[in-house]
């Protein structure tokens, strides 16, 4: 279910832009579309530019099909799968962990306030808890059982210029995603602390992970490490190599 | 009862149907590579598609294509199905038979017999046709409906839950593909068809002779 069975933790971004120039190479080898059509499928710059621009286009679909009213299905915990299942960009070997005690969310961009949050502050407003379906941009789907901070009330809480266009989040696993400020502000977006009727574990992100309903799996960013206001597009680790930004269900 | 009738001379298919039909095809093939594509990320059933049978590369080029590749059939379809209501096309041409007409087609199909006038559909094309517009219908709702199932949550829970959409999804894949095999197969059996569907016209310009009495109403 892993994404990939090498660990990508090590590669920099630059091989990476170097690894989507390659993402379409398999592409042409469908030789029957390209003697149908008649037309340079194998132009493969033009081909991956065309793609690009579509993926925008849905992009820019998606945020119209999105209501900020439209809530996920919530489930009753009968129904949570047994056992959640783990999945990152490396193998579960290779989960990375902090000292819950020494952990700072660090808060950057377009916000009034920047002092890092500890869990303890967190801790202290009120949670919210949902059982929903995590679906995976692969196919397979699960049911979870989260609770936390709804993100809508840190972002009030940092004086967070809520007309922004764009919340980041960046993980000390070296995992990033990005998402608009209409999810963010989602009645069920927030910063899961617990899984079921206990702290995150390691495995699905502690200390803190974001989950949001209302997106692909690789829109639900674990291990934490900052949140960042900007208007300024930021991408994401699998958006990067051509994800669609997105990635709304 | 079914009766003789001289078909109207009218040059066909007309240019609607055939630049929808040729945008569908090339847009439908690309959807279902790069659903194998995608389909091999996590698969249902125990086995994968070959690497040469997909479409993208990975799961984010399949991914790409697959959208890239939908709203064109989209935009296609909804000009096709638009046209074949307005112009009478689905009512004159592709409106079903009776079971009676089916059957004497088919047999007459099996035994390379059937008879295939200009512009006119026999009663195996026109279950044929009809029942592929469905699947269609179908594939598009149910595949809508498993990538927005918050948005369009409507629609998933009509199709029976995430899970269940998403095996319909790739049941009626299942069934375009089958109808493709049976359509091309018999396209290429009776070649004036093709030629028809490229350049609107049948390779001879002379009115067919004879009009069999199993292709009309």
């Amino acid at each position: 279910m892993s994404h990939n069975r090498l660990d990508r933790s090590a590669i920099a971004p630059e091989l990476r832009r170097i690894e989507r120039r390659l993402m379409l190479k398999g592409a042409l080898s469908l030789g029957g579309l390209s003697m149908l059509s008649g037309c340079a499928l194998d132009d493969e710059p033009s081909v991956e530019r065309a793609l690009s621009a579509m993926s925008r286009f849905t992009d820019r679909m998606q945020a119209m099909l999105f209501s900020r009213q439209r809530l996920a299905r919530e489930f009753d915990a009968s129904r949570i799968t047994h056992p959640f299942p783990f999945n990152a960009y490396y193998d579960e070997s290779e989960v990375r962990t902090v000292d819950p005690a020494g952990w700072r969310l660090e808060v950057d961009g377009l916000v009034s306030d920047r002092r890092p949050w500890s869990l303890a502050q967190f801790r202290a407003l009120p949670q919210k808890r949902q059982i929903t379906r995590h679906i995976c941009v692969e196919g397979w789907s699960a049911i979870g059982d989260w609770s936390g901070v709804p993100l809508s009330m840190f972002l009030q809480r940092v004086g967070a210029d809520l007309r922004a266009k764009y919340v980041n989040f960046r993980c000390f696993d070296d995992y990033s995603t990005s998402i608009d400020m209409a999810t963010a502000l989602h009645p069920q977006t927030i910063l899961a602390l617990d899984y079921g009727d206990g702290a995150l574990p390691p495995a699905y992100g502690a200390p803190m992970k974001v989950r949001i309903p209302t997106k692909l799996g690789y829109k639900n960013p674990k291990y934490l490490a900052s949140i960042e206001v900007t208007n300024r597009f930021p991408g994401g680790y699998w958006e990067d190599q051509g994800y669609d930004w997105f990635g709304g269900s | 009862m079914l009766s003789s009738r001289r078909v109207r001379p009218r040059r066909t298919p007309s240019p609607v149907i055939r630049i929808t039909h040729w945008i569908g095809a090339l847009s439908m093939l690309a959807m279902i590579g790069s659903g194998w594509q995608i389909y091999n990320a996590s698969p249902i059933l125990p086995f994968e598609f070959p690497a040469w049978a997909t479409l993208g590369g990975w799961l984010g080029g399949g991914i790409a294509w697959h959208f890239a590749a939908m709203w064109v059939l989209m935009a296609a379809g909804v000009v096709y199905m638009g046209y074949g209501v307005l112009s009478g096309h689905f009512r004159r041409d592709l409106r079903p038979v009776g079971p009676r007409a089916i059957g004497r087609d088919m047999a007459q199909a099996l035994r390379f017999r059937l008879s295939h006038a200009a512009g006119h559909y026999n009663a195996v094309q026109r279950l044929l046709y009809t029942g592929v517009l469905i699947v269609a219908l179908l594939t598009v709702a149910s595949g809508l409906s498993i990538w927005k199932p918050v948005q369009l949550g409507w629609l998933t829970w009509l199709f029976g839950g995430y899970d269940i959409a998403r095996r319909i999804h790739f049941a009626m894949m299942t069934l375009i593909v089958a109808f493709l095999v049976i359509h091309i197969a018999l396209a290429l059996l009776v070649p004036s068809t093709l030629f028809g569907m490229v350049f609107g016209r049948r390779p001879s310009a002379a009115p067919e002779a004879s009009i069999q009495e199993g292709a009309a109403r």
